[in-house]
């Protein structure tokens, strides 16, 4: 097989890859910025959920996925603020509240469902015009490239919907923010050493309110993402474990912005092959199980959270509930 | 020192406080079911009589409760050393692969040759699953939490992959072994008290219901009896005072998610030989969770998580007849009420605090500060 037939071949992979690695980069960067100040947020997955469900439901009824990305955002909000006011304002335990945030979702979205469109937590089916499509940034490029790189470009760079561009926008941001501004220097002291930035007359609490709003935002892309711009509404359960799986990414990128990009495409990228491969026997091994590129990203993260490939250090105080009088 | 810190006295850090909590998650409850148009009280009765007005309901109940202690202690052990057990699901998963291995080796022989054997397959089967998440907390470092999450979603992975290209019936609609034999399933209670003019009708208690009591009186010797036990709460409360004191926090992080995970698989004997007759896909359904919100309540109490277990089996009883009656209140209600007694009984258990303060604990008594 020449190059041009192996990038014929590889190019619509490559484009449900970033397709199927957007929303966990998106809360992935959220649970970034959370546990970067200190709070650990395990509610990624419910906040993509609420957020998902909102989206849909929002789009559906306004005819618009503008405002179906706004109620998105604004479900994702509401239970980053009980995350909030749980573990920042009350001190309480992180795991335990990120828990009841993701139950509060998986009940809520299909309780409300089933009352307001009674089809089991499923939201009505939404029509082109209120989904984000794919943009045509096609450019002229693909003829100009030729066919393998041609095929490349327009299925894996040109072609996304506009919050597939936000997710990499945001990366970048995220990276300039926490490395370069004096906001950035302080949220990431206070996820390491509070007392040090209580002690330079700076509220923790403040600062870990602001990661959390800023986790909630994020979270709500993502659930945005899955229903209005991936699919054409909303089903229960839809994350699938998707929040849970961007929590693993965050870790398997030690905590940092240009890492968690890199490590949401591998995983991403693994289940397009997965997909791809379904049934369709390799050369020299058979068959391989879907169900091992399934469970890849969470036998890597645990190997690599042993300390069997380099070393995974959380932000120091992240978990750990600041008081101010101990 | 704070309001919110001020100690209480006993009987009111560890009764009142948790049942105003309770009561606040249940308030808010009710006003979500007022949301949706319904009437909470109304809600409340149905599932009142749904779960405790009839012997079925009552056997349901119990049945399920059975579940939601065998998981509560799961998680509560967990606590005691200062662990978050949260893959009690993929332990009970694993479980339930034992349980079943051990049902179809010997299907056919009479269950009460099989069901020590299934307990003992389950119970090793679900430590298993909890030893690597143990041991690489105890040993390698990495957060037992993070681990035991993959660990539920391994489990998963490795049910859907066993029961499609392994050990399923082929040719079944969906992924699950064959039925285990008549004899080998575990009795219904039915015929035990039958005689005492109740009549469970098709509710699947079983003999568990007695082993997860054991399994409460177990906990109780093992937490404040045994020198284990100890250990176990000394590494829960101060890990760096234990190593002071000759413990070894890290065999007590094993040993204890050992036992924990054990309890877990014993739920699968319940579900899997006493209740579906076969290996199904998720058949835990997120017991393993509702063990969470039950050890919280609960206090980590043997005592509390049977209290706990039996609300959450009047919730999931009731809740059925509930959303049979009202089809609007779905069940999923109950996964919201379980959401709020995490909210309230578990992460915002302190917000009562500083009020019941005010009332208990007079300043004076803080002279001695202590934390």
């Amino acid at each position: 097989m020449d190059l041009a037939g192996f990038l014929d071949l590889a190019a619509p992979v490559a484009g449900s890859g970033i397709r199927l690695a957007v929303p966990l980069v998106f809360a992935a960067l959220a649970g970034l910025w959370s546990e970067r100040s200190g709070v650990v947020d395990i509610g990624l997955e419910g906040k993509m959920l609420a957020a998902a469900f909102a989206a849909a439901a929002a789009a559906s009824a306004f005819h618009s996925p503008w405002v179906g990305l706004a109620a998105g955002i604004l479900a994702a909000l509401a239970l980053a603020l009980v995350h909030g006011f749980a573990s920042v304002t009350w001190a309480g335990n992180q795991i335990v509240s990120g828990m009841a945030v993701n139950f509060l979702a998986a009940g809520l979205t299909v309780l409300l469902g089933q009352v307001w469109y009674g089809e089991g937590g499923r939201t009505p089916q939404l029509a082109p015009g209120e989904r984000f499509r794919a943009l045509d940034l096609d450019l002229g490029l693909a003829a100009l490239f030729g066919p393998g790189f041609g095929r490349l470009w327009s299925e894996a760079v040109a072609g996304h919907n506009v919050l597939v561009y936000l997710a990499f926008a945001v990366v970048p941001l995220t990276w300039w923010v926490l490395a370069r501004t004096r906001f950035g220097l302080r949220l990431r002291a206070v996820g390491d050493a509070p007392h040090a930035v209580d002690t330079a007359g700076v509220s923790v609490a403040s600062l870990r309110w602001r990661a959390v709003v800023i986790a909630g935002v994020l979270c709500g892309c993502a659930g945005a993402y899955l229903s209005i711009a991936q699919s054409a509404g909303f089903v229960r359960d839809m994350t699938a474990g998707k929040g849970f799986i961007a929590l693993a990414a965050l870790v398997f990128a030690k905590w940092r912005p240009v890492g968690v990009l890199a490590t949401c495409l591998l995983f991403g990228g693994l289940d397009a092959v997965a997909i791809r491969l379904q049934g369709t026997p390799l050369p020299g091994i058979g068959t391989v199980p879907v169900q091992v590129f399934q469970a890849l990203p969470y036998l890597l993260t645990v190997v690599l959270l042993a300390g069997f490939i380099g070393r995974a250090v959380p932000p120091r105080a992240s978990g750990i509930p600041y008081t101010k009088d101990r | 020192m704070s309001l919110a810190r001020r100690p209480l006295p006993p009987l009111v850090d560890r009764l009142l406080l948790p049942l105003v909590n309770l009561v606040i998650a249940f308030a808010v409850a009710g006003l979500v079911v007022l949301a949706i148009g319904e009437n909470p009280l109304e809600a409340v009765t149905i599932m009142l009589r749904g779960a405790l007005g009839y012997p079925e309901g009552i056997g349901f109940t119990l049945y399920y409760a059975t579940d939601f202690v065998l998981a509560g202690l799961a998680v509560a052990v967990a606590f005691q050393a200062g662990l978050f057990n949260i893959g009690g699901e993929g332990q009970a998963s694993l479980g339930g692969l034992g349980v079943a291995f051990v049902c179809l080796a010997f299907d056919g022989a009479p269950w009460w040759l099989v069901a020590p054997f299934a307990v003992a397959a389950a119970a090793l089967f679900g430590a298993a699953w909890a030893f690597v998440p143990a041991w690489a907390q105890a040993r390698r470092g990495s957060h037992v939490v993070i681990t035991s999450i993959m660990f539920n979603y391994l489990a998963a992975t490795l049910m859907v992959w066993l029961l499609v290209e392994v050990i399923g019936k082929t040719g079944a609609m969906s992924p699950e072994t064959r039925m285990f034999a008549e004899a080998t399933r575990l009795p219904s209670l039915r015929d035990l008290v039958l005689p005492l003019g109740l009549d469970l009708g098709r509710s699947p208690l079983n003999p568990m219901v007695f082993v997860a009591a054991l399994a409460c009186v177990f906990v109780w010797v093992l937490i404040w009896r045994t020198r284990l036990g100890y250990e176990i709460r000394t590494v829960g409360k101060n890990p760096t005072a234990a190593v002071y004191a000759g413990i070894d926090p890290g065999h007590v992080v094993i040993v204890s998610m050992l036992i924990a995970g054990a309890l877990a698989g014993l739920l699968a004997v319940n579900e899997v030989m006493g209740s579906q007759h076969r290996l199904v896909l998720d058949f835990v359904g997120g017991a393993g969770f509702v063990g969470i919100a039950v050890a919280l309540m609960g206090r980590s109490h043997p005592v509390g998580v049977v209290l706990a277990a039996l609300l959450f089996g009047v919730l999931y009883q009731g809740g059925a007849e509930l959303a049979f009656e009202k089809p609007k209140i779905s069940r999923d209600m109950v996964v919201v009420i379980q959401a709020l007694v995490i909210l309230f009984a578990g992460a915002l258990e302190h917000m009562g605090r500083p009020l019941l303060a005010r009332i208990f604990a007079p300043r004076r008594r803080i002279a001695g500060g202590a934390a």
